[in-house]
């Protein structure tokens, strides 16, 4: 799956959750979930169950506290898919 | 000086009507929302039959947004949003997407359990040892006060924003608290209601109980027959009734309609003393409870024009008019009584608030609606009040006051006064 594909998915999966939208128009890697998209403290870990279906992987509570951005998203999809 | 309460606004989720015009027509024509449920029948209920609102994927969309629809397993929350979301914009105030909520405006909205469903679906996850699959959404589906969250954030209510529980008194209670914070002067406006979800796991407990019809499985509308010779056991219903109490000088400030006015009321409980019981009420408790409200209210007796009931289709509802007779015991005729639960079945700790709204609506259009499956009356009824006093045929003529009563289990009364405003 390359980069590309994953972010598109991680954007798919984050926009329901999104407060603000505007926060979607240059979404990439650096895009921080709570200040660019205002997604609700609470909805991070819906995000990460949808993550989790989405890809079929377990996201641990560790890696869940390092996901903050799309970017750090990407990179626990990637290391969780190769594994 | 305390302040006048007035009525500005109405919002129902009835087994008979989803809004306040569908609800309206339905209790001028006597339609029965009680139905068939194939659900309780697979899981051996003795009483198959329930009263349920019925509410469409496009109607949802109207009152929720995508996010809030995520994982939505609440039939509480979804009715009492809708009632509540009503009742609002009835009273033709806006919802303000700004920064500040609305001070003078708070919210008490009751239940007697919350988001059944949602928490059966959290109790499989925690058992398969899947905690972590719950997501964000169950704790705030099955608090209590997850309707009266609902709703202050979707109103943006700045002043007390709670949640009551009083077993099938509640809607009524709600309604008397949102008036003693309002004639007290510390909120403008209360939003007042309550809410039930359906299903069997809110409805099992009392078909365990017995207290449930089960021979009307294939005449769910004439099941519920309330004042009735053959009154077999109250029908399990659902739902959610609102409305929006106001300081009088506020409402016709802002030229809002008003529906009624409140006069006062009053809540009591009979202690579980006497012949009272978790599951029985303390009959001097009810009497208090009505001469109380008569009391608080400045009212006597001969005014009443009709009194809404608790009556909920048992045996026990010549006990309720007996309370009534001896409550009252005036020299004039006793008034016209009817009850709702001939058409929505009992729908627990929405029962209050739902027969409040169908109160103020006589009041407002002039009709008493009539009780249906009630051909017999029951011969102890007869025995204490007149037949015609019992209309089964809707009645089209001013009533100006009625006295609304809810009972529930515990042992707790309210009874609350409404009059026609002039």
């Amino acid at each position: 799956m390359t980069d590309k594909t994953i972010l598109e998915k991680i954007k798919a999966i984050v926009t329901p959750y999104v407060q603000r939208k505007e926060g979607l128009e240059d979404f990439d890697e650096k895009t921080d979930f709570l200040t660019d998209l205002k997604i609700n403290s609470a909805n991070l870990v819906d995000v990460i169950l949808d993550v989790e279906d989405e890809f079929n992987i377990e996201i641990d509570n560790t890696s869940m506290e390092g996901m903050l951005t799309a970017g750090d998203a990407k990179r626990i999809i990637l290391a969780k898919i190769e594994n | 000086m305390e302040k006048r309460v007035v009525i500005t606004g109405l919002g129902i989720c009835s087994p008979n009507g989803v809004s306040i015009p569908e609800f309206e027509e339905s209790l001028r024509s006597g339609t029965s929302g009680i139905t068939f449920h194939p659900q309780l029948k697979e899981l051996n209920f003795s009483c198959q039959i329930g009263g349920k609102p019925e509410i469409s994927e496009t109607k949802l969309a109207e009152y929720f947004t995508p996010l809030q629809l995520r994982g939505l397993n609440s039939s509480g929350i979804v009715y009492g949003v809708i009632s509540g979301t009503d009742a609002w914009k009835d009273a033709g105030l806006e919802i303000s997407d700004g920064s500040s909520p609305d001070w003078d405006t708070g919210i008490i909205f009751g239940t007697g359990i919350l988001g059944v469903d949602k928490f059966r679906e959290a109790i499989h996850l925690i058992d398969e040892g899947k905690t972590r699959r719950l997501g964000s959404t169950s704790v705030i589906q099955t608090m209590a006060s997850g309707i009266s969250a609902y709703l202050g954030g979707i109103l943006g209510c700045g002043n007390q924003v709670t949640t009551n529980s009083s077993a099938c008194t509640t809607g009524t209670e709600a309604l008397l608290m949102g008036y003693e914070r309002i004639k007290a002067g510390k909120a403008q406006r209360m939003l007042v209601g309550s809410c039930s979800d359906h299903g069997p796991y809110v409805w099992g407990g009392f078909d365990a109980m017995r207290i449930l019809p089960g021979n009307y499985n294939e005449y769910p509308e004439a099941a519920s027959q309330p004042m009735s010779a053959n009154a077999s056991g109250f029908v399990p219903g659902s739902g959610a009734g609102a409305l929006i109490l106001e300081d009088l000088e506020s409402a016709l400030e802002r030229g809002a309609k008003i529906y009624t006015e409140v006069l006062g009321g009053e809540v009591n409980s009979g202690g579980q003393r006497g012949e009272g019981s978790m599951t029985a009420a303390n009959n001097e408790a009810v009497q208090r409870c009505i001469v109380g409200a008569l009391k608080n209210s400045k009212v006597s007796a001969s005014e009443i024009d009709l009194i809404n009931g608790h009556l909920t289709a048992t045996s026990k509802d010549s006990v309720e008019i007996k309370n009534w007779v001896q409550a009252l015991s005036s020299n004039s005729v006793f008034p016209y009584i009817n009850s709702l639960k001939g058409m929505t079945g009992h729908c627990l700790s929405a029962s209050g608030s739902m027969e409040c709204v169908a109160s103020v609506l006589q009041i407002d259009k002039d009709f008493i609606f009539p009780n249906i499956n009630c051909d017999e009356v029951h011969p102890e009824i007869l025995d204490l009040i007149s037949e015609e006093r019992i209309p089964r045929k809707i009645i089209e003529e001013p009533i100006n006051i009625i006295a609304k009563a809810s009972f529930g289990f515990g042992d707790v009364n309210a009874v609350v006064i409404f009059k026609k405003y002039v």
